[in-house]
């Protein structure tokens, strides 16, 4: 449904979608006289001097069509009536958009649609925002001649399958719109317009149910629907929303900006900015429609203690639960020393919580001992973009990739993890842009309506650095180095070392053929693609970093970009693309062990000098422990107290029993969160958390897009997250006094040099900003490193291939890797409690049919995957978007364990773990594996101790 | 901290670094990144293990350590 809120500057629709020329013509509309740049349509010129012209099926967010014959217009000195979408505005040109005859040709156009429409207007779902009967009124229709005798779609069956929206045939005007929707906005053309004439409808797949379709629910048809044909569900429900909120979407790292459509304080529904730009009005089946969990019934609202795990949760007061949190870390630091406590926190959550957790621990618990959740995703992508480029961030805006000719995507796979990205990729693609897939799996971008990669290189799990170091090579020994670039731009040492290391045979693609499984010659044709095909950009996901070899594939990929010239402009660059919402802007924020805001070292004198001044205390300039140090810390008994917020490291990280046993070992944790998760089964302290919905702050995406975060409902528990970390710091006798986001936003512009010129203000008058945003870049930096590295001279490294430990054995002969699918996200605690498990309710394991059929494992079977750190039961489902030899699984569901098997092999230098690639057997079985018996029977007890709870009266 | 964990985790950033061509260079890398991104309780204990003949520790990782005691303490 267009959107008429009169918000944001999103209520004009004009139409069709601008058109970018160099060239002006000005053509007299109406009497006005208006210039528009070339290969601009007549609607849209008239929409742009002010005049409305009345449409169907034409809206700014799709190509015209010319199909509804309303927007007709007359033009001087030509024949007949032109429709306005599909008129291309000229010089000179004097167009008249009211006259009687066309008045009379609108209505009669109009009479028809009508005449076969119900005219339930006032129980209508759409009533209040109907463009049918909106242009009912604009063309004064009062009556329909016809009658309503004649045959019809009265009586059509509605499609309730998709669990957010329905789909009405009776209300059908065959516009298009949705089709088109799902072909150039989304990509997936899953809907087409099935029979010819009369028979005419909107068919899903080959006219199935929604929910049977390929459909993926992004709700860009809905968006489209000018009538109630789709309609949300909410809707029909609920009602018009009164006002709306802009906002940014708390799910993946693309960040796409939202309205959310309110009554009062409700959510009616969540619709796709226009405005927005990362996502310019599209969005995903997640940031649109699995908002639900936010008032799910198993949100926990009040605070609780106990002293020991076994023991009943005890409801407190707020300033209850803080103090004993405070009592317990400063007891646990007096006995065991100051560095045996320390926090961790969630791209889940916003920049300035974030900023606050790790200042609360340098600051308050006087060490470093900070971590976020990027360390078991992107942490490599922070080293190696800073060794290289001298920054830890992506060098491009998402909408670069629309000038790119050649984009290779490797170890992504965009259009699950980044949907509102992927298509955006897609629509390039479709445009005529090369693709080269690097990946194990067939993703669906490497073939899929209207996309074919024209390479996929399907690599062995764990050989990443062996294909980077293959493509390198030929590009050396080939002469395809752009040399003047790296003369110019590069430290010619490096480069060098890099070269000769480069053109050694044994990196040549021949020799690592055996090593990858990628064919020579594909790496070759690729190799050549990639630095001769114009602008060429790459892409990455969590493929690339979460290896024994992260941060060596991270410094390969720059060194490919640096020795093609394919950095520093539109079109280009080294683009990774972020798991979760809020992971460059939780590393930005310094919650790294070894990092103060803005990537400055602790052990840098000046940097921390900065921060000691501003926070009034001496910190630490020795790195603390990350994630997994934390954990081997905790075995040894060094390590007891930890403050979690927003993560659910029991489910999340890998080799689960290790990470249990450490939490066991710990003598209080407290979780901050939504909800019970795995982590607060183990938890001694729980503050209740609060949703994106409930608290106001920024994201930063990505592309290093700043985004606003604002509070459209009062917290569940009463309390903003940041306004919980303050009380503990101020229990903790370190004073903190806040009273609001934008004063923490504040002080991390004056103490971070890139952030100098962000402010709530900033981000509000330009709706979200790019940092650098600072003196020399007021408007924030689309485009990094235009004219020279931020380190200087970009630097390259040599990256040896190095097999990993994680070998397949006759005991373990097949690989796992895991990933993550569309409709959920990450851990799933906030997908799993939304209808988003009607296509997905549990993990299955993938396998290729040949090592099924081995195995006599047939799809839906119970199989058993065993590794070195242990064993899980899921359901099979036999693909050939396998290879042979390996096998996949997702890890939203926390009974399935999927990191149960993977084990504690890392990155080298950053300690991510290697998800991507684990030994293991795969047998069928009859049951669920011991660790999910006993997990199950845990969780119970768990659940039991939570019912128990009891409200404690104050001491 | 778990001696067989660091040492894995040293071994794999020797042989990082030791594919630079300067092999002396390479060895004050291992140190720099260790001193850079390793808890200091960490260190003290490869410097300790490495200290007792550091079994299974890649040469330029004993190189690294040993050469470097007041860097990495």
């Amino acid at each position: 449904m267009a959107c008429n809120c009169g918000n944001g500057g999103c209520s004009t629709d004009y139409g069709t979608p601008a058109r970018v020329s160099e060239k002006l013509v000005t053509l007299d509309i109406d009497g006005i006289e208006v210039s528009v740049p070339e290969g601009t349509s007549l609607m849209r010129a008239a929409a742009e001097a002010g005049v409305e012209i009345p449409k169907l099926c034409a809206t700014d967010s799709l190509e015209p069509f010319g199909s509804c014959r309303l927007c007709l217009v007359e033009v001087e000195g030509r024949r007949g009536y032109p429709a306005s979408c599909t008129t291309l505005a000229d010089n000179g040109m004097k167009v008249k958009t009211q006259t009687p005859k066309l008045a009379d040709i609108r209505r009669g156009v109009m009479e028809l649609y009508i005449s076969d429409h119900p005219l339930d207007c006032l129980t209508c779902s759409a009533n209040g925002n109907c463009e049918l009967q909106d242009m009912a009124g604009a063309v004064g229709l009062r009556e329909v001649r016809y009658g309503y005798e004649g045959e019809n779609h009265l009586k059509s069956t509605k499609d309730e399958s998709n669990p957010y929206f329905s789909y009405d045939p009776s209300k059908c005007i065959v516009c298009n719109r949705c089709v088109r929707a799902c072909e150039e906005t989304q990509g997936t053309f899953a809907l087409t317009i099935d029979g010819r004439g009369f028979d005419s409808r909107v068919s899903p797949g080959q006219m199935e149910s929604f929910l049977d379709s390929e459909c993926v629910s992004c709700g860009a048809c809905v968006q489209a629907c000018p009538t109630a044909t789709l309609m949300e569900k909410t809707i029909t429900i609920h009602g018009q929303p009164e006002h709306s909120v802009i906002t940014t979407c708390a799910y993946c790292g693309v960040g796409c900006s939202f309205k959310a459509e309110m009554k009062g304080s409700q959510v009616v529904n969540m619709v796709p900015n226009k405005d927005g730009h990362a996502n310019h009005g599209h969005s995903c089946v997640k940031g649109r429609f699995a908002w639900g969990y936010a008032t799910h019934a198993d949100r926990i609202t009040t605070p609780m203690i106990r002293d020991s795990i076994n023991d009943p949760w005890q409801v407190v007061s707020w300033e209850e639960a803080v103090a004993y949190a405070a009592g317990r870390f400063k007891e646990i630091q007096a006995r065991y020393g100051k560095d045996s406590v320390g926090g961790i926190t969630s791209s889940r959550c916003t920049n300035e919580e974030t900023y606050l957790v790790q200042k609360l621990v340098r600051a308050a618990f006087g060490n470093n001992n900070v971590d976020t959740c990027a360390r078991v995703c992107h942490s490599p992508t922070g080293y190696g973009l800073k060794q290289t480029l001298g920054e830890s961030a992506g060098t491009q805006t998402f909408d670069s990739v629309m000038y790119s000719d050649v984009i290779m995507v490797i170890g992504a796979n965009p259009t699950d993890g980044h949907p509102v990205f992927g298509s955006q990729m897609k629509r390039r693609l479709r445009a005529g842009a090369k693709l080269i897939v690097v990946d194990p799996r067939a993703i669906d971008l490497v073939k899929s309506p209207h996309v074919k990669a024209d390479y996929h290189l399907k690599l062995r799990p764990g050989t990443n650095v062996a294909v980077a170091n293959a493509l390198a090579h030929v590009i050396v020994t080939e002469s395809l180095v752009n040399e003047e670039f790296v003369a110019e731009r590069c430290e010619a040492k490096a480069f060098n070392e890099w070269k000769e290391f480069a053109a050694r045979p044994e990196n040549s693609p021949e020799t690592l053929e055996a090593a990858s499984g990628v064919p020579a010659q594909q790496i070759r044709e690729a190799a050549r693609l990639y630095a001769t095909g114009r602008n060429a950009a790459i892409y990455y996901g969590l493929g690339v970093t979460e290896h024994s070899q992260g941060s060596t594939m991270v410094l390969a990929i720059a060194n490919l970009a640096m020795a093609t010239g394919n950095i520093g402009r539109e079109g280009v660059g080294v683009n990774p693309l972020r798991g979760q919402n809020n992971v460059q802007g939780s590393c930005d924020m310094g919650s790294f062990p070894h990092e103060l805001p803005g990537y400055r070292h602790v052990s840098d004198d000046a940097a921390r000098g900065l921060f000691e001044q501003a926070w009034g205390v001496k910190l630490d300039n020795e790195p603390g422990l990350r994630i997994p140090n934390m954990f081997e810390a905790a075995m040894d008994g060094s390590y007891k107290g930890l403050y979690v917020e927003g993560e659910d490291i029991a489910q999340s990280d890998p080799d689960t029993q290790h990470v249990i046993s450490a939490l066991e070992a710990m003598e209080c944790v407290v979780v901050q969160d939504l909800f019970l998760n795995e982590t607060a089964k183990f938890a001694h302290v729980f503050f209740p958390g609060s949703s994106f919905l409930e608290k106001n702050g920024t994201f930063t995406n990505a592309e290093r897009r700043i985004s606003p975060v604002r509070k459209v409902m009062p917290p569940l528990a009463g309390k903003e997250d940041w306004e919980v970390t303050q009380m503990l710091s101020n229990a903790l006798g370190y004073p903190m006094n806040y009273s609001h986001p934008s004063e923490i936003m504040d002080e991390i512009a004056r103490l971070t040099p890139t952030f100098h010129g962000v402010s709530y203000k900033k981000i509000d008058e330009l709706g979200s900003v790019q940092w650098p945003c600072n003196e020399e870049a007021p408007q924030g930096t689309p485009i990094m490193h235009i004219d020279e590295f931020v380190r200087g001279k970009g630097k390259f490294f040599v990256t040896r291939y190095v097999p990993t430990d994680e070998k397949v054995t006759q005991k373990f002969p097949l690989i796992l890797t895991t990933g993550r699918i569309l409709s959920h996200y990450n851990v799933g605690a906030q997908t799993r409690r939304t209808a988003n498990t009607a296509w997905h309710p549990e993990d299955v394991l993938e396998i290729h049919p040949h090592d099924a059929e081995e195995r006599g494992i047939q799809s839906g079977d119970w199989v058993g995957i065993q590794s070195r750190a242990g064993e899980t039961v899921l359901h099979a489902k036999i693909t050939e978007r396998m290879q042979p030899g390996v096998v996949y699984t997702t890890f939203h569901h926390p009974f399935s364990g999927a990191n149960v098997i993977t084990t504690d092999n890392s990155d080298w230098a950053t300690n991510c773990p290697e998800y991507k690639v684990t030994a293991v057997q795969v047998m069928k079985v009859t049951q669920p594996s011991e660790w999910q018996q006993r997990y199950r029977k845990f969780s119970e007890v768990q659940q039991e101790l939570l019912q128990k709870r009891e409200a404690v009266k104050a001491q | 901290m778990n001696t067989q964990n660091l040492v894995k985790m040293a071994n794999q950033i020797g042989q990082f670094f030791e594919a630079e061509p300067d092999q002396a260079q390479a060895a004050s890398d291992v140190a720099t990144h260790m001193k850079r991104f390793w808890d200091p309780r960490m260190r003290k204990a490869i410097i300790e293990y490495a200290g007792k003949g550091g079994e299974g520790l890649l040469p330029i990782v004993l190189q690294a350590v040993s050469a470097n005691p007041q860097l990495l303490a």
